[in-house]
């Protein structure tokens, strides 16, 4: 697409060239100033040496690892069975199982959760009501068997 | 520093124990080439490594760590690996112009560092037409890529092939009208009077010898010769991003890597020249004080010009990390409307000076 001439006057010409060459140098040094700061800074660097560090390596709060279910000290969960977690997965790697407790009310059975699909997108997370499942640190995940992928989140039952 | 003209040690050595004239000259010359070639070839694989070590660092990164202490053989590896590649042209090349363009390349910055005063005996050949003679050589660069781009029989390189043929050219002037500055304030063209020229305390060299012209027509340099270095942001014939890679896509394994020396090489001989020229070649930046200034004349002559050397690269290396590519009409622009007449005034406001 060419763009109509304006037309433009001498004097505005040099106005505008002679306020681009104070302007021009300004920009570029503004920009060299923040590769220096980084230069002159190593405590910027956020490259990991990873397999040497592994055992002072702390991950990133916000990284999301394997999903988990939040659990109390007695491996209780929140998870009330609604399957809304469930729905929200895009590429069904969440099973939840449903079960009768002793009252016969519907709690949950087991949650199943398909690493092997999952990918890390979150909108399990963000689905549920109750926040009762995260995603924890974990990324070492890699694993030789397939079966190995598929996983129980829960240790007990849903209290419901 | 072995020709009769430029007397050192080891010449003279080699004068004395060789009785015939023209032998002793061929095994004088044959030590400059040597000595030329370690020079060259020896300081490349560093200049990769400093070059990635300065980029990660300015990226946040850290650059190669794994082989050897801190990466330091990381670059000795990668140049075997070329060296042990198969070389091979595209079909339909032409294939005498294809393997002839490397082979050009690298004659530009041998022959510029055979110029360079390194101390004050320590010279390859001291011409009195020196800068005339680097202006000279410099075009082979332009060659070689040109040739280089047109004999691969891709579309891609013949585009980075002309427009770094244009560029090169358009920046040439104004690499040589700075230069001329230099010659005509110095009053020779001989690399080696240029830098006796500025002998004394650090205020003699010519940055800072002439008030602000010194440092404008070092920023001058600086601009033009990152053009004549084709590094970022002025890698037109490379441009990676649309070219993908420019006048050496077609180009691998040995042919490649002497695209990659000549890059690196050209790199310590223009930050040579701009030692020489400038920031006071081999002469230690003495500050006029006793005490300070006989610790720092103890220091040789061509420590304190590697080191200049290695601050110029350094400064090349922080430019092409930070700066974005001009387009093509940009760069165009910045030579013709903005470098060559400001060089042309430069030169007449030096003249000025000379007069006054």
């Amino acid at each position: 697409m060419k763009q109509p001439e304006i037309p433009i006057s001498p004097s505005k010409y040099i106005k505008r060239y002679l306020k681009r060459c104070i302007t021009g140098p300004i920009s570029l040094l503004m920009g060299l100033s923040v590769t220096l700061r980084y230069f002159f800074n190593p405590k910027r660097i956020i490259t990991e040496q990873y397999p040497e560090n592994k055992k002072t390596l702390k991950m990133h709060p916000r990284y999301r690892g394997c999903l988990e279910l939040i659990e109390d000290e007695n491996d209780e969960n929140l998870c009330t069975a609604c399957g809304l977690c469930e729905k929200a997965c895009p590429n069904a790697s969440i099973n939840i199982l449903k079960t009768k407790n002793i009252a016969g009310k519907k709690v949950l059975g087991q949650y199943l959760f398909h690493l092997g699909s999952c990918t890390q997108c979150g909108l399990c997370i963000e689905a549920c009501p109750f926040g009762a499942i995260r995603m924890n640190q974990e990324f070492e995940l890699s694993s030789e068997s397939v079966d190995s992928f598929d996983l129980i989140l829960n240790k007990k039952e849903g209290r419901g | 520093m072995m020709i009769p003209s430029v007397p050192h040690p080891l010449g003279d050595w080699v004068r004395q124990m060789i009785p015939i004239p023209e032998l002793a000259f061929l095994a004088n010359a044959l030590i400059c080439i040597i000595a030329i070639c370690a020079v060259a070839i020896g300081s490349a694989p560093i200049l990769i490594y400093m070059e990635r070590k300065v980029c990660a660092h300015i990226q946040c990164r850290l650059g190669p760590m794994r082989l050897g202490y801190r990466g330091t053989l990381q670059t000795i590896a990668d140049v075997m690996k070329l060296l042990f590649k198969e070389v091979y042209a595209p079909s339909g090349a032409d294939k005498f112009v294809f393997y002839l363009a490397p082979m050009i390349v690298l004659v530009a910055p041998f022959l510029v560092l055979a110029m360079i005063p390194f101390d004050h005996n320590l010279q390859v050949s001291n011409l009195s037409v020196g800068i005339p003679f680097v202006i000279a050589v410099n075009g082979f660069g332009i060659l070689a890529i040109l040739i280089g781009g047109w004999a691969s029989n891709n579309k891609y390189s013949l585009l980075g092939a002309l427009r770094s043929g244009a560029q090169m050219i358009s920046y040439e002037i104004s690499f040589a009208l700075v230069l001329l500055f230099v010659v005509m304030v110095s009053g020779s063209a001989s690399l080696m009077e240029i830098t006796l020229s500025q002998s004394g305390t650090i205020l003699d060299w010519w940055i800072f010898k002439i008030p602000v012209l010194g440092f404008l027509a070092f920023i001058m340099f600086f601009i033009s010769s990152i053009a004549e270095l084709n590094r970022a942001p002025f890698d037109i014939a490379e441009a990676e991003q649309e070219l993908t890679g420019g006048y050496h896509t077609e180009y691998n394994g040995t042919a490649f890597a002497m695209f990659y020396l000549a890059e690196y090489i050209n790199l310590i001989t223009i930050s040579s020249l701009a030692s020489t020229c400038f920031l006071g070649g081999f002469f230690p930046p003495l500050i006029g004080v006793e005490a300070v200034d006989t610790i720092l004349l103890k220091v040789p002559g061509f420590l304190w010009f590697a080191g200049k050397v290695v601050l110029m690269i350094w400064a090349y290396m922080m430019v092409r990390w930070t700066f974005v590519r001009p387009r093509v009409d940009q760069l165009m622009a910045l030579e013709w409307k903005f470098l060559l007449p400001f060089n042309l005034l430069l030169l007449a406001l030096g003249a000025v000076y000379i007069a006054f």
